[in-house]
């Protein structure tokens, strides 16, 4: 093998991780809109607690609070959150009720790229709650050498 | 199994709202990553975690393959009634693990 095939070779397998379609935000707004069909979704009462600056995509501590009584009457539903580069948009849903008490999930994800997240909120009278946060990852999730 | 860490208080007194904590050895591959000999690795995630509080489902979780490898959640509940919590973990490969704690109510 010549040394231009080779090349040529290598080129190919560094661009193999970024193969499969990409989550853009297009795509993310597709599966927000699957999720809450065509209710409006309000800025606030939901809390996205994650680092900022994340130096491992691999494992990302992240926390949504939600401010809500949890009573009977009114709770929170569910908590969904979504990623706008990750290949798929979808992160978790979580499903909740006055059982729960407080609204708050805590869990560790994987990003592969700086996005943006966003955390929306179900409430029991049907009403949607949002709240978003930019993140810039350093070392991005799924591209470590297996070779 | 022994692959499970669940961290829940062992009383509480009733009305109050415990937290709840739970870790899983999973790989959870995405799906999306070549392995060693170019071809993709198949699909092997937790596709979804429940709890159950005396029977009675408290919370769930949906997982996609956004989720770290060895997925940990945390949680509230209310403490109603002495009991056992029944955490389950289905997934890919017909994974399906269970774990229960009991929780004392005064």
């Amino acid at each position: 093998m010549d040394r231009r095939r080779f090349l040529a070779g290598t080129a190919v397998l560094a661009v193999l991780p970024l193969a499969p379609a990409a989550a853009t935000p297009d795509s993310m707004a597709a599966a927000i809109s699957r999720v809450i069909g065509n209710a409006g979704v309000t800025e606030g009462r939901v809390a996205l607690d994650l680092p900022p600056l994340i130096e491992n995509g691999n494992t990302v501590p992240l926390t949504v609070s939600v401010d809500s009584p949890m009573t009977a009457a009114d709770h929170v539903k569910a908590i969904h959150v979504f990623n706008e580069k990750n290949p798929q948009p979808n992160v978790f849903s979580a499903r909740l009720s006055e059982r729960n008490g407080k609204a708050v999930v805590g869990t560790r994800i994987k990003l592969g790229d700086s996005q943006r997240i966003v955390a929306i909120a179900e409430t029991s009278d049907g009403k949607f709650w949002s709240a978003s946060a930019d993140v810039i990852v350093t070392l991005a999730a799924c591209l470590e050498d297996l070779t | 199994m022994a692959n499970v860490l669940v961290n829940a208080p062992k009383s509480a007194k009733r009305g109050a709202i415990v937290e709840i904590k739970a870790l899983i050895l999973h790989p959870m591959e995405t799906g999306f990553r070549p392995g060693p000999n170019g071809t993709i690795i198949p699909r092997n995630i937790i596709e979804r975690f429940t709890a159950r509080w005396n029977g009675a489902e408290i919370f769930s979780m949906d997982m996609s393959p956004a989720i770290s490898a060895n997925p940990f959640v945390s949680f509230f509940a209310v403490a109603t009634e002495s009991g056992t919590v029944r955490l389950r973990w289905t997934g890919d490969q017909g994974f399906a693990v269970e774990e229960q704690v009991a929780i004392t109510v005064e």
